[in-house]
C-alpha cells in the first residue's frame, strides 16, 4: 500500500516547522524559500494551510518534461526531479496545475516534493499533525485531490 | 556557529548601508540578540544622550537560535535607548521576520543617524536599499503593510513598521511586525520614528545554517518540542486560552491590578478572559477567538486570531475590521480592561487592533488611560482637555475613542501619548502615575506578588514582567512553588529569574517555553548550534552578564538606585480585597539584600569585583 | 494491431509509449529523419551554453529505452503515404505498412524572404545540428544577429546573450514575443534586455543580408545596417504537412483533427506541433506548437488508435514559460483577455514584476506573469478546471499575488468557503 501526505489544513498553526524541516532535508540549511512544502497564509479568515504535491496520478509534470527529469519513485510512488538530468526549462513549474513544481533560480533545477524517499521531514516535524503520512486511500486525501478528479480528465 | 556572523550598518544620516563581520569575541559572551545588542549598543552610544536624538542608535538583532528548528526559533528584538524611561530598551518579537533577517544573511542590523527624509529599508539577501517612503510615511503600519506587499508584489516579504502613532512622537509607540507582532515596550517604535525610519521590509532566502553538530542539534531540539508538548502550559493551555489563560487565576489570587491599580481584583474578569473569548456571541453565532496560531517555529502557537463582533458599535459599517487580527493577549486584556474598568471584550479587542494598526503598547495606553481615567474623576482632567470626551472608568466608548486618537496624535491623544508619568506630571498628579522608571506596570499586583515588585523596582527597562518573571514560581509552582505573599528568598528569586531570562532572550527562543523548560533544557540546543561551551551554568553567567551591562548603561545614563522603587500606592495602600488583603508590597525589605546578591554596592551600582567577575 | 509514428518528438515518443501501455501485443514503431535519437528542441538552448551535453537533450536517457519496450525506432524519412494500401514509402526506398498512423512530424522553421538568407552561415536554431553550428559561432565577443524575438527567439537569446557574445536582436512585430506577451509584459522583457546589454530593434525589418569577408552586414528597415559574425534567424515556424500533399488528408494551417486527434481518415490521426488541435480556452483548432500540448496530443491520439473510449480532447491550456536573460515569464490560456471579462494587474517596472490576471464572470481565463515563479501552475489549474473563484475573483482582482490562497480556498474546506464546502 502505498502512503501519501495528508494535509489538515484546520491543524495547522501555521509555525512553518514543516518548511524548515523540507528544506534542511533537501538543502541542509533552514530555508523556509526553498521548502517543498508551503504554507499559505488566510489572514483575514485567520486560517492557515500546508500544501504541496500530492503525487497525483495524472503526473502533468513528469509528462511535460522534456528530458525525463521527473520518474516515479517504485518505492514510494512519488514523482521525483533527477536534478542531474533536469535543464531547467521550467515546462512543469507551468505544467502542474497544483503550483507545487517551483523554479529555483540558485540551482538553475526545479524543486519538488518526494516524499523525502518514504520518510518525509515535513510530517515528523509537524507539531499539530497537520501533516501526516497515511496509507493512500485514506478517505481525507480525496479532498486534496478533488481538484484534479473534478474537471481534469486523467489522460492515462 | 549558528550566527551569520554578518551585522548590516544602516548610517541614515547618509543613506549609506555597510556590512561588517560580528564581533565574535562578544558573541561568545554575550550570546546575541538582547545580550548582544545591548553589548553593541552600550559601547557605540554615549547613555546619557538624547534617545529621541540623531546620537541614540536602533538596533534589531536576532539570536543564534533564530531561524533554526528549535521550537520557538524565531525571535528578534529591538534595542535602543528607550525615550519612555531614559534607561536601555529591548523589546522582543516574534512573528516571522526574525527568521528573514537571518536568513536574508545578517545577525542584526545597526541604524545609526537620522535619516534627512523618511525612509525604508529593503533588505533582499544581501542587497540593502534605502527607499523613500513617502508613499508610506502618514499611514498606518497596515496601510503600509499592505502598500509595500501591493509594491513589491511578494507575499512573503516580512515586515517592521512604525505607525501613525510613532511619528507623532507617542512615547510608547512599538515597532509592529507581521501586521500584529510587536515589539512593544519602552517606546522603541518612537526612536525607530525619530530617525525617519518608516519600515523595514526584508526578504530572505539564502538558508540559516552553520549548525554546529546537527546531530546533536536535531537530538536537543526534539527533546525540547517533546518537553513543551507534555507540559500542561505549553503543551495545552497556552495554545487553548493563550496567556489569557491567566485572566481568572490572577484575577482569583489578587493580583489583577484594576482602575489605575487602585483595587487587586476587577468584577468583570471573567467578562474578558480566555475561556470568555470563547463563547459564540449573539450576533453571528461566532466567537470572538477563530484559532490559536504559532510565530515562526514555534511549536506552542500561543497566538489569538480573532473577530470583533460585526454589530459592536466600534466597527459599524467598518468592513475593514470584521476580519480577523491579532486578538487580546493576557497583558493587552488587562491594561484595556480590567486597568480601566471596561468589561467589553469587543472594545479590548478593537482598542487592541488598532494598537497594532498604527503601533503602540497596550500596557502602556492602557495604563495611561486609566491615570487619565483617575486624574479625570478626580476633576483634575476636564472634558476641557479631553475635547469632550467622558473619561470615565467602565466606559468602553472612552477607551476605544482614546485609542482612536492615539492611534493618530489627534486631540487628547498627543497627551495620552505622553505616557502615564508625564501625564500626570503635566496634570499635577505625579503620584497617580503607576511606573517604575517612567514605565507602566503590567499585569500582576505586586502586592499580591511580592516577588514581582522587586523585579518591576529593578528592572532594567522600567517596570516589566519580562525582566524576571517570578509570577512562575509565586502563583504557578514553575520551577518551584514559593509564597507570593512572603519577601523570603525573592532577592534571590528575582535575580535568578532575571539572569535567566536574560540569556533566553538572548538565544532567539521564546521567554514561554520557560514554562516548560529550564536552562538544562535549552543550553544543550544553544551548546549544539553554537561554538563557545554553553552550559546552563555558562548561560546563567552570561544571563548575570547581560544583566550588569544593562544596568551600568543605566547608570551612566543618569538613573540612580532612587528610581529602583515603585508608586506609593503600591508600597502604602494595601490591598482590598482578595488572598492579599491588607498587604502592601515590601519592597524595602528585599531591594538592599537584592543589591548584596548581585554583588552592587547599597547604592545599587555594581562594584568592581562584581564587574571584572563577568567580565563586562 | 500496427501503429507507425511519423516523427520522433515528443508527441510521438509519448504516443507510442502509451501504445504501448495500452496494447502490449502491438507493433509500434516510430520513423524520424534526423540522425539522433528522440531529442527535445526544448533542451537546445541548454546545450548551448553547454549545461547539458548532447545526450542531456535527449527525450529518454536509457540506451535501451525504446528496445526494452519493443518500440522499433527507425531513422528514415517518409517520402510518400498511400492511404488505400495503408502505406508509407521511405527515402530510403522501403516501405512500410500500418494499421494506425500517428502523423507528430512537428513542425519547420521558415525564412522570410530576404535577400541573402540563404548564404551559408545564417542558422536557425532548430536541430541539434544547428546547435552546434550556433555554439560553434557564438564565442565571446562574435557579433551576433538574431533574427525574431518571438518564444524560439527569445530562448536562444539567452542562450546567446550567455555565451558572452554581442548581441542585437531584429523583431518586425511592436514588442518582443508578441504571440505570448502583452504590450507591458513584452516592453519589460525588451527593456530587460536592453538592461543586459543587448540591442533590441522592434518594428524593425531585416530588409537585406550580404556576405563581407567572413561576415555580414545586415541592412535594417529603419535604414541602419549592422556588421554580424554570425545570423541565427527565428522567425517563425510551420507544420510539416508537405507529405500529406495530394492525399485527401484535410489540412488548414496545420492537419485537421477532430476531438479523437483523427484526421478525416479514421486510420490516421495527428499529434504535436503539426496537429491543429483544439484549444481548451477557445474551443477553436488551432496550432499551438508547445511542449505540453504535444505531450497531451500524443497521450490522446495514442488512446484513440488503441480505440479506447471516452478518450476525447477537451483542449489543450496555450501557455508558455521564458526565461530571458534570468527575468522568467509566463502566459496562459486567453492571456489577452475575454470579452466582457474583468481583470486584475499588478505592475512594478523597476523590478520586472508583472502579473496580470483576466477573468470570465468569476473563472480565470488567462494570465501573464513576469518575475514570478512561485506557483504558477496553479493558474494552469484554475483555468483548466473553470473553477468559480465566487469572492475570491474580488480579492484577486486587488492582490493577483493570491492566486494559491484563491485556489485552495476555492476548493478546500478553508477560510470563507469553509462551511460551504
Amino acid at each position: 500500500m502505498l502512503k501519501a501526505l495528508q494535509l489538515e489544513p484546520e491543524k495547522c498553526t501555521g509555525c512553518l516547522q514543516c518548511e524548515m524541516a523540507c528544506s534542511y532535508e533537501n538543502e541542509g540549511v533552514f530555508n523556509p524559500s526553498k521548502s517543498r512544502i508551503k504554507v499559505f497564509t488566510f489572514h483575514e479568515e485567520g486560517r492557515f494551510a500546508p500544501y504541496t504535491c500530492s503525487q497525483c496520478a495524472e503526473a502533468w509534470c513528469m509528462h511535460a518534461c522534456p528530458v525525463e527529469a521527473i520518474v516515479i519513485n517504485a518505492d514510494t510512488g512519488s514523482k521525483d526531479v533527477l536534478e542531474d538530468v533536469c535543464v531547467g526549462c521550467k515546462v512543469c513549474t507551468i505544467a502542474c496545475p497544483f503550483g507545487t513544481v517551483n523554479y529555483n533560480a540558485d540551482s538553475g533545477k526545479v524543486i519538488k516534493c518526494d516524499l523525502c524517499g518514504g520518510e518525509p521531514a515535513c510530517a515528523e516535524a509537524c507539531p499539530t499533525a497537520a501533516i501526516t503520512y497515511v496509507d493512500a486511500d485514506h478517505t481525507g486525501l480525496e479532498r486534496m485531490r478533488a481538484h484534479a478528479a473534478q474537471t481534469i480528465p486523467r489522460d492515462q | 556557529m549558528a550566527w551569520t556572523r554578518n551585522v548590516l550598518r544602516v548610517n541614515l544620516t547618509q543613506g549609506s548601508c555597510s556590512t561588517e563581520p560580528l564581533n565574535m569575541e562578544w558573541a561568545e559572551k554575550y550570546l546575541g540578540q538582547r545580550g548582544l545588542a545591548s553589548k553593541y549598543l552600550a559601547e557605540e552610544i554615549d547613555p546619557a544622550c538624547d534617545a529621541l536624538s540623531p546620537d541614540n542608535k536602533l538596533i534589531m538583532a536576532t539570536g543564534p537560535l533564530t531561524g533554526t528548528m528549535a521550537a520557538t526559533g524565531g525571535r528578534y528584538s529591538v534595542i535602543t535607548k528607550s525615550p519612555l524611561t531614559g534607561a536601555i530598551a529591548c523589546s522582543n518579537s516574534g512573528g516571522f521576520i526574525g527568521n528573514e533577517i537571518k536568513n536574508a544573511g545578517f545577525d542584526m542590523i545597526i541604524f545609526e543617524g537620522k535619516s534627512p527624509k523618511p525612509v525604508y529599508l529593503l533588505l533582499e539577501n544581501e542587497v540593502a536599499t534605502l527607499c523613500p517612503a513617502d508613499e508610506v510615511w502618514g499611514k498606518s503600519v497596515w496601510e503600509t503593510d499592505e502598500i509595500l506587499h501591493t509594491k513589491y508584489q511578494d507575499p512573503l516579504l516580512r515586515i517592521a513598521g512604525v505607525g501613525r502613532a510613532a511619528e507623532q512622537g507617542c512615547l510608547y509607540a512599538s515597532v509592529v511586525n507581521d501586521l500584529h507582532r510587536a515589539a512593544g515596550r519602552s517606546g522603541v517604535g518612537t526612536v525607530m520614528a525619530s530617525k525617519n525610519l518608516k519600515a523595514v521590509a526584508v526578504r530572505g532566502t539564502k538558508g540559516v545554517g552553520n549548525i554546529r553538530d546537527p546531530k546533536a542539534f536535531f537530538k536537543a531540539t526534539n527533546e525540547g518540542k517533546r518537553a513543551l508538548a507534555e507540559n500542561a502550559m505549553t503543551g495545552e493551555g497556552l495554545g487553548a486560552l493563550g496567556t489569557q489563560a491567566l485572566m481568572n487565576v490572577i484575577n482569583e489570587v489578587g493580583a489583577m491590578p484594576t482602575r489605575n491599580m487602585r483595587e487587586v481584583q476587577f468584577e468583570g474578569a471573567s467578562k474578558i478572559s480566555g475561556e470568555a473569548m470563547l463563547e459564540p456571541r449573539e450576533s453571528d453565532g461566532k466567537a470572538n477567538l477563530t484559532t490559536n496560531a504559532a510565530c515562526f517555529g514555534c511549536t506552542i502557537a500561543c497566538g489569538r486570531i480573532s473577530t470583533i463582533d460585526p454589530q459592536h458599535y466600534t466597527i459599524v459599517n467598518r468592513p475593514e475590521y470584521m476580519g480577523n487580527s491579532g486578538g487580546l493577549e493576557y497583558e493587552a486584556a488587562w491594561a484595556l480592561g480590567s486597568d480601566t474598568g471596561v468589561d467589553d471584550l469587543d472594545a479590548l479587542t478593537y482598542a487592541n487592533f488598532l494598537c497594532n494598526e498604527d503601533g503602540y503598547d497596550p500596557i502602556s495606553f492602557g495604563a495611561t488611560v486609566a491615570a487619565a481615567m483617575e486624574m479625570f474623576e478626580l476633576g483634575a482632567i476636564t472634558t476641557k482637555d479631553t475635547g469632550g470626551l467622558e473619561l470615565k472608568f467602565g466606559s468602553a466608548e472612552a477607551l476605544t475613542k482614546s485609542a482612536e486618537l492615539v492611534s493618530t496624535g489627534e486631540g487628547f491623544g498627543k497627551d495620552l501619548g505622553l505616557g502615564s508619568k508625564r501625564l500626570c506630571e503635566k496634570y499635577g498628579h505625579p503620584e497617580l502615575s503607576m511606573t517604575v522608571k517612567g514605565q507602566e506596570f503590567p499585569a500582576y499586583d505586586p502586592r499580591g506578588v511580592q516577588g514581582m515588585g522587586l523585579a518591576y523596582a529593578t528592572s532594567n527597562r522600567g517596570a516589566c514582567h519580562l525582566r524576571g518573571y517570578t509570577v512562575s514560581s509565586e502563583l504557578l509552582g514553575v520551577p518551584v512553588k514559593t509564597d507570593p505573599l512572603s519577601t523570603e528568598g525573592k532577592p534571590d528569586l528575582v535575580k535568578a529569574f532575571q539572569d535567566a531570562t536574560a540569556a533566553v532572550d538572548s538565544s532567539g527562543l521564546c521567554v514561554f517555553t520557560t514554562f516548560g523548560w529550564t536552562l538544562e533544557d535549552i543550553a544543550p540546543q544553544v551548546d549544539a548550534a553554537c561554538e563557545g561551551n554553553w552550559t546552563a551554568e555558562s548561560m546563567v553567567e552570561a544571563g548575570e552578564r547581560i544583566w550588569n551591562l544593562e544596568r551600568k548603561f543605566n547608570l551612566d545614563a543618569g538613573l540612580t538606585a532612587a528610581d529602583d522603587t515603585l508608586p506609593e500606592r503600591l508600597l502604602k495602600d494595601a490591598a482590598k480585597t482578595g488572598p492579599a488583603k491588607g498587604k502592601v508590597n515590601e519592597l524595602g525589605k528585599m531591594l538592599p539584600q537584592y543589591y548584596e546578591v548581585r554583588g552592587w554596592t547599597p547604592e545599587g551600582v555594581p562594584t568592581d569585583a562584581t564587574l571584572e567577575r563577568l567580565s563586562v | 494491431m500496427k501503429h507507425v509514428i511519423v516523427g520522433a518528438g515528443p508527441a510521438g515518443v509519448v504516443a507510442a509509449e502509451s501504445l504501448r501501455r495500452l496494447q502490449a501485443g502491438a507493433s509500434v514503431t516510430i520513423v524520424g529523419d534526423e540522425p539522433e535519437p528522440p531529442y527535445s528542441r526544448m533542451a537546445l538552448p541548454y546545450m548551448l551554453i553547454n549545461q547539458v551535453g548532447e545526450s542531456g537533450t535527449y527525450l529518454r536517457k536509457g540506451a535501451t529505452h525504446f528496445s526494452d519496450l519493443a518500440i522499433d525506432v527507425r531513422q528514415d524519412r517518409v517520402v510518400g503515404l498511400d492511404r488505400k494500401q495503408q502505406q508509407l514509402t521511405l527515402a530510403d526506398g522501403g516501405s512500410m505498412t500500418y494499421d494506425r498512423l500517428l502523423i507528430a512530424t512537428g513542425s519547420q522553421p521558415t525564412s522570410p524572404p530576404i535577400p541573402g538568407i540563404d548564404l551559408p552561415g545564417i542558422y536557425s536554431c532548430w536541430t541539434l545540428e544547428d546547435g552546434r553550428n550556433i555554439a560553434a559561432r557564438a564565442k565571446p565577443g562574435a557579433k551576433v544577429l538574431l533574427m525574431g524575438a518571438g518564444f524560439i527567439g527569445c530562448i536562444i537569446l539567452e542562450a546567446l546573450a550567455k555565451s558572452g557574445a554581442d548581441l542585437t536582436v531584429v523583431e518586425m512585430e511592436d514588442r518582443m514575443v508578441p504571440r505570448m506577451m502583452n504590450d507591458t509584459a513584452g516592453g519589460l522583457i525588451k527593456s530587460w534586455c536592453e538592461k543586459q546589454g543587448v540591442a533590441v530593434h522592434t518594428s524593425t525589418k531585416v530588409t537585406g543580408i550580404e556576405q563581407v569577408g567572413d561576415g555580414f552586414t545586415v541592412t535594417l528597415s529603419t535604414g541602419d545596417s549592422v556588421a554580424a559574425d554570425l545570423i541565427v534567424s527565428a522567425t517563425g515556424v510551420r507544420p510539416n504537412i508537405d507529405l500529406l500533399d495530394g492525399t485527401g488528408v484535410e489540412t488548414d494551417h496545420g492537419i485537421l483533427v477532430n476531438r479523437n486527434m483523427q484526421t478525416n481518415d479514421p486510420n490516421i490521426f495527428a499529434a504535436g506541433d503539426v496537429a491543429q488541435g483544439r484549444d481548451f480556452s477557445t474551443g477553436e483548432y488551432t496550432v499551438q506548437a508547445i511542449q505540453p500540448t504535444a505531450t497531451e496530443h500524443g497521450q490522446l491520439a495514442a488512446r484513440n488508435m488503441a480505440g479506447l473510449a471516452g478518450a476525447v480532447h477537451r483542449g489543450s491550456v496555450n501557455m508558455n514559460v521564458l526565461d530571458t536573460i534570468g527575468l522568467i515569464s509566463s502566459s496562459f490560456g486567453l492571456w489577452m483577455g475575454a470579452d466582457g471579462g474583468d481583470s486584475g494587474e499588478l505592475l512594478n517596472r523597476d523590478r520586472y514584476r508583472y502579473l496580470n490576471l483576466q477573468f470570465n464572470d468569476d473563472i480565470l481565463v488567462g494570465a501573464t506573469s513576469l518575475g514570478l515563479t512561485e506557483h504558477v501552475g496553479v493558474l494552469r489549474g484554475l483555468i483548466q478546471t473553470k473553477t468559480r473563484l465566487g469572492a475570491w475573483k474580488d480579492r484577486l482582482i486587488e492582490d493577483p499575488t493570491r492566486i494559491m490562497e484563491a485556489y485552495l480556498g476555492s476548493t478546500q474546506a478553508i477560510g470563507f468557503n469553509a462551511a460551504v464546502l
